[in-house]
């Protein structure tokens, strides 16, 4: 039972990482039908910045507490990211609005190994350690054990939809992002512009995903050029778990991911009597999607769109 | 004239590829590989391309079947399973040693029915979930290969498959430089002949299929797949048929890819191999054969081509720009400079990959069209104007 309450914590946390950064997936998505693949690399130029920050401040004012350290870090990390993806959007998507469908996917590839290599010349490819900026101690509630980063995570999830719900329900920017994503041609005609429009959704993707790779960073303890790949692509999986286009959809896949890999590690060794061991989570959680999206072909909470490849 | 040209044009390309690979070697046969793997790119991209090319399934899973067909040959050519099964050491006194004749059809059929068997959960699926799915397809594959070393080995785990057989007909082996006319032709020569021969009997196949009923029927379902089915073409066999038609050239190619190397392992079939193929594919020109052998080799042997030449720039930079930094740097501009100065591929079709024209934008206001649609009625007649529709039903 100590187990299975030790999964769940776990896989929360996990989930709610994979829930912010599939928040930028979705939201890209249901506004320009694109998936960005470059992503997982501005979580890691997230990440990295943050490092870098961290790094420096321990230099220039050794007084300083570490959260308000993390907290200046994570808000660098955010403005360079955000920085990079309309950067991004503004370059390798903009021009190829109208053209094929693949199109971008390919310069959204393109733009995720350029800027892999682009963090490989400023930061070394090395892995570099992460430094724990809250203390370490744990938490027991029973046997399970919870650290202070993990509580960190779940509260700052819990604050950032908070905040997104805001932004999306209550504010103008909000209302044009969904007048946007609803039909952009009729949106435009009523006064909203699609370009500024889509640059903000770019930079909430952005400052999300910074945040994401700054816990992730954080709870790991390591950084590196190619750390946004596996959180990006599980965070994919994700939006399209829940139905990619759709907020709640991005954030019930992502904490459902992270839930089933963790029980699904935990578990499947016993289950299977040894014969598969958590090497296979990877595996459980991919043929979960794939029966998920057989039974429901949009996703748990996506609309039946038609439109194709 | 034409015709005759044509054909002089034709002779000196078969002469120029018959001789590349010697005149290579000379410079080192690590030139003659860099031609050797853009040759395994482009099969697999041209079989890619039917999936994506002619069908219209974005597949992300696409290096799942040629691992397929690489560790299938791996396995039953090399000492892999007789080490690691007595039962079957026993079976086979001198080792498995399978002839490339069998292995490459059964390579082919093995990875035709992987197709299939990927292609029935995601018949449903459309577009960016499909994808997702492949992508995970080609990932469960590799992640098989990377742990069926415990409890029982088979695949090796991340170690792979070692001292694989390399391929062997007629006596020749290939794996040996071959005297010929007082002439050393090198083991990576000779099986540049062996996918040279393979990439061409791909592309007569291809060209093939494109003409064929088949083939406009992916057309067909690319365009409009509700359109095709009220057309009466069978869209479920058909993509069904797309997949493993595409897996099996993926196959082929594996387990060449095996025999060349002579050893296997999951890295070579990462999901970042997948992504390549399917940006050689779109970067080259998207269902069009030589747009996609293009994107092929520029992809797969340019930046090889550059490691060589990286040398000076990594000294300029002191290091930091090392080979491979070099080699992503390239692959990743060229993906995108390309895309941006030509987004339907390098070199698209005429006819088929049309860009798609937005409905809304093909409609017109009345007063803007040239013969307004429906009957003219008198009444519609402004007084003292020319009528415009002589031959309407109501003049």
């Amino acid at each position: 039972m100590d187990i299975l309450l030790q999964q769940i914590i776990n896989g929360l946390v996990l989930g709610s990482m994979y829930a912010l950064i599939a928040l930028g997936y979705t939201m890209v998505y249901g506004i320009i039908q694109l998936i960005n693949f470059a992503h997982g690399e501005v979580l890691m130029v997230g990440a990295l910045t943050a490092w870098s920050v961290i790094g420096w401040l321990q230099g220039v004012a050794p007084g300083m507490p570490a959260w308000v350290m993390l907290l200046l870090a994570t808000l660098a990390g955010c403005v360079v990211a955000s920085i990079v993806n309309v950067l991004i959007e503004k370059f390798a998507y903009r021009p190829l609005r109208n053209a094929p469908r693949l199109a971008p996917l390919i310069t959204a590839l393109g733009m995720s190994i350029l800027l892999q290599a682009l963090a490989m010349m400023i930061w070394k490819p090395n892995v570099k350690s992460f430094p724990s900026m809250l203390p370490t101690d744990p938490f027991f509630i029973g046997e399970a054990v919870i650290t202070p980063t993990q509580i960190m995570i779940l509260v700052v999830t819990v604050m950032a939809l908070a905040v997104l719900t805001w932004i999306v329900n209550y504010t103008n920017i909000g209302r044009a992002m969904r007048a946007t994503a609803e039909n952009p041609r009729v949106a435009s005609l009523m006064g909203v512009k699609p370009d500024s429009v889509i640059s903000a959704t770019f930079v909430i993707g952005a400052v999300l995903a910074a945040i994401a790779g700054v816990m992730y960073a954080s709870n790991y303890g390591t950084a590196q050029h190619f750390m946004g790949f596996l959180p990006g692509l599980k965070a994919f999986t994700a939006a399209v778990f829940g139905g990619i286009g759709n907020l709640a959809g991005a954030v019930v896949g992502g904490v459902l991911l992270g839930l089933i890999e963790a029980i699904g590690s935990g578990y499947l060794g016993t289950l299977t009597g040894g014969f598969l061991g958590s090497d296979y989570t990877d595996i459980f959680a991919f043929i979960v999607l794939i029966i998920v999206l057989t039974l429901r072909p949009s996703g748990l909470l996506g609309e039946r769109v038609a439109d194709r490849a | 004239m034409a015709q005759k040209n044509k054909l002089v044009f034709f002779l000196l390309c078969a002469l120029a590829l018959l001789v590349l690979p010697l005149v290579l070697q000379g410079f080192g046969n690590a030139w003659v590989r860099i031609v050797n793997i853009a040759l395994l790119y482009t099969m697999l991209a041209l079989g890619l391309n039917i999936v994506v090319g002619y069908a219209g399934l974005l597949d992300l899973g696409y290096v799942a079947f040629f691992a397929v067909g690489a560790y299938l040959y791996g396995l039953l050519a090399s000492p892999q399973l007789t080490d690691n099964f007595p039962a079957i050491a026993a079976m086979f006194p001198h080792g498995l040693h399978l002839s490339i004749w069998l292995a490459l059809p059964l390579g082919l059929l093995v990875a035709a029915t992987a197709g299939v068997l990927l292609g029935i959960p995601v018949l449903k699926l459309r577009g960016d979930y499909l994808a997702i799915v492949t992508l995970g397809f080609g990932e469960i594959i590799r992640i098989f290969m990377n742990n069926l070393d415990h409890p029982v080995n088979i695949t090796n785990g991340p170690k792979g498959v070692n001292q694989i057989d390399p391929v062997h007909f007629f006596g020749i082996n290939l794996s040996k430089p071959l005297h010929l006319f007082g002439f050393d032709v090198a083991s990576v020569s000779l099986y540049y002949y062996l996918f040279l021969v393979a990439v061409i009997i791909t592309l007569i196949i291809c060209k093939r299929l494109e003409d064929s009923r088949i083939g406009r029927a992916w057309m067909a379902i690319r365009e409009d797949d509700v359109a095709a089915k009220a057309m009466g073409l069978n869209v479920r066999n058909l993509k069904l048929l797309a997949f493993g038609m595409g897996a099996s050239f993926g196959g082929v190619s594996g387990a060449l890819f095996a025999s060349f190397q002579q050893f296997v392992s999951p890295e070579s079939f990462s999901l970042m191999e997948s992504v390549m193929i399917v940006a050689m594919v779109v970067l080259g020109g998207l269902g069009h054969l030589p747009g996609v052998v293009v994107g092929a080799l520029l992809l797969s042997a340019l930046p090889e081509v550059l490691r060589y030449v990286a040398g000076p720039l990594q000294q300029m930079t002191d290091g930091r720009l090392d080979a491979a930094i070099l080699r992503q740097l390239f692959i990743a501009l060229a993906m995108i400079i390309i895309m941006l100065l030509r987004p339907r591929g390098l070199w698209p079709s005429p006819e088929h990959g049309k860009a798609k024209i937005d409905p809304a934008d093909k409609v017109m206001p009345l007063t803007a069209q040239q013969d307004p649609p429906g009957i003219d009625f008198p009444s519609d007649a402004t007084p003292g104007a020319v009528a415009v529709r002589q031959d309407a039903i109501n003049p």
